[in-house]
């Protein structure tokens, strides 16, 4: 197992080859996490799989994340493994909405559906990809599901209709409306208020 | 459909097949588009999403605790394992140590789990190349693992019991002798399964030679657990990163030479045989002890401390109302599934719902690589390749 002191020599070794492409990186709770920029992630990608002293030659996963509200609404994260270093690598590149991200297809043949899955799931489109299309969703689905802005409920819902002998697609009806509990609690935020009223408390949180 | 002239004049032309979406074979909802020449199969187009349920994005709007249950829905014959990569990414942001007996009856089930999976997997896939007698023996033992199950959780598939900060019940009285009792005989049902499967010349016919995935191959697709080792590659999560107490058990990796069906097959089995192995051990040395870390934030106090401890009931209440809060951070974490690598990559925001929790299943990258693997194979050998992919809905389409 990698030590976070291990990451941390890779992470230098990488920054000192290809320290261009990167714009951040760090080693947080044992994991290295790496931000590049969008158009530079096949030139990284490829530099970490065929780097003879890193061979990461698997990309375990690849996944969106949806900031709203951030200028660069989405990241875009790439897991990587490397067998021969027994050290995975987390790859993130921020983007904006409707801008595409280049396709590591041509890298990593599993990037394939990963990426139609972030494609169906957040819009993101991805360049070059040889067979872009929605991948979990329903047939002839609108919208992007996994987005912040969408709604837990969604729009439609479908039941089988007797007369017409198929299935119909119609806008969501709830008899209730979905209700979002807020359980946090009153006391959470009252930090600053603690610190004034009660000195001595200041520091100690509540969850001790 | 593109044809060319001179097949058309051949009296020859390609045509697609339309496999599942139910079809006993398929195992769950897959529908497949195959374009097929003659019986030859030249293009397999897998269509999922079928039983997508949004496990993802209802994860999001719930807290920690209430996360938990959809993790065992997503690959229904193996739920402790998820539950179990879960549990240990929030203890990773909450920087949580959990007691080791806690940690043993996780690896005692996680095994379980394990058997539990390949008895299903390695039946199903002998019933859909013509053979029923596994299945139905195999089931027998299942019944068994599940009665475990029970026992310790409450419920027979869904258990919901490995919880961040240790599991949720302790062991109950006489279980340990149960499951060592089944340790001690099991062994006799794989040799008999064997003894139905290994030799048989209709199951190697079906099998051998059969959807091969070369070493390079299995890496590029992002292959992993049984189906990266059957293509001969040494790699198991459980040796290589060990978590929880794997590092002081004793077990061997078995490893495949050829990368076809067969050799799937045979990886699984010696999987299971080594998979009673680590049972054993893991009831000899059963430390005694809490199940749960003592820090009611997270875990549920004892019910008697309930009846007495106003303190207790806050946090009983506290718990499964609001949940606990989570510090910022992100992790993705990983653990060895019956499948494969199973990975949870988990965003915190500091409130007490997971910013974003995606979940990694192993079978979605195996399903992936089927069109690879079924190119220039007969129609017969889809049900064969299906089966040894190991492939369940509930986790590829989430």
């Amino acid at each position: 197992m990698a030590t976070p002191q291990d990451l941390d020599i890779l992470g230098r070794q990488i920054a000192q080859e290809i320290g261009t492409d990167i714009l951040s990186w760090s080693v947080s709770h044992g994991e290295l996490v790496m931000t590049v920029e969008r158009p530079s992630i096949i030139r990284v990608l490829t530099y970490l799989r065929d780097s003879e002293s890193l061979q990461f030659s698997q990309l375990m996963d690849v996944c969106g994340v949806d900031y709203l509200g951030r200028e660069l609404r989405f990241d875009v994260v790439y897991h990587l493994l490397s067998l021969l270093r027994n050290q995975r690598i987390r790859i993130k590149v921020e983007v904006e909405e409707g801008v595409p991200v280049p396709s590591v297809t041509s890298v990593y043949s599993s990037a394939n559906w990963w990426e139609r899955e972030v494609f169906d799931l957040y819009g993101i489109p991805f360049e070059d990809h040889p067979d872009l299309r929605r991948i979990l969703t329903d047939y002839g689905f609108e919208g992007y599901p996994l987005r912040k802005d969408f709604p837990l409920t969604g729009y439609v819902e479908v039941r089988y209709d007797e007369d017409q002998k198929r299935v119909v697609y119609e806008p969501v009806k709830l008899p209730q409306a979905f209700r979002n509990f807020d359980f946090e609690s009153p006391w959470e935020g009252m930090e600053f208020a603690v610190e004034t009223l009660f000195p001595m408390k200041a520091g100690r949180r509540s969850d001790g | 459909m593109a044809e060319s002239p001179q097949k058309k004049s051949a009296n020859r032309q390609n045509f697609t097949l339309n496999f599942g979406p139910q079809h006993p074979a398929a195992h769950g909802v897959l529908r497949l588009i195959l374009e097929m020449d003659g019986e030859v199969v030249e293009r397999a187009d897998p269509h999922i999403g079928l039983l997508h349920r949004g496990t993802e994005k209802l994860i999001e709007y719930k807290t920690y605790p209430q996360a938990i249950p959809y993790f065992d829905r997503l690959d229904y014959v193996s739920p402790m394992c998820q539950e179990h990569a879960f549990a240990l990414a929030v203890e990773k942001l909450l920087g949580l140590d959990i007691p080791p007996r806690a940690k043993y009856i996780r690896v005692l089930f996680a095994e379980i789990t394990r058997i539990l999976n390949h008895l299903l997997n390695i039946t199903t896939m002998a019933l859909d190349v013509g053979a029923i007698t596994p299945l139905l023996w195999g089931f027998e033992e299942r019944e068994i693992l599940m009665g475990f199950y029970e026992r310790v959780s409450g419920a027979r598939m869904h258990a919901n019991y490995f919880r961040p900060g240790g599991v949720q019940k302790d062991l109950p009285p006489g279980l340990m002798e149960d499951i060592a009792a089944f340790a001690d005989r099991f062994p006799q049902v794989i040799d008999d399964l064997e003894r139905l499967l290994t030799d048989n010349r209709i199951f190697k016919q079906r099998t051998v030679s059969i959807g091969i995935v070369t070493s390079d191959q299995a890496l590029d697709w992002g292959f992993s657990g049984p189906m990266l080792r059957a293509s001969n590659i040494a790699w198991d999560l459980r040796r290589n990163q060990p978590y929880e107490v794997y590092d002081q058990m004793d077990f061997l990796i078995p490893v495949g030479k050829n990368g076809d069906c067969y050799d799937r097959y045979l990886v699984r089995m010696e999987e299971m045989r080594q998979s009673v192995r680590i049972i054993k051990q893991c009831l000899d040395q059963m430390p005694e002890g809490l199940v749960k870390v003592k820090n009611y934030k997270v875990t549920t106090p004892p019910r008697e401390e309930m009846k007495t401890s106003m303190e207790a009931l806050i946090h009983h209440f506290k718990l499964y109302t609001e949940g606990y809060h989570v510090p910022k951070g992100e992790t993705y974490t990983v653990v060895e599934a019956p499948k494969g690598e199973f990975g949870v990559y988990l965003v915190s925001d500091g409130s007490n719902r997971p910013y974003r929790c995606k979940i990694r299943p192993p079978s979605f990258a195996f399903l992936q690589a089927f069109d690879l693997m079924t190119k220039g194979h007969m129609l017969a050998d889809v049900p064969s390749i299906i089966g040894s992919l190991d492939i369940v809905f509930g986790e590829i389409d989430r």
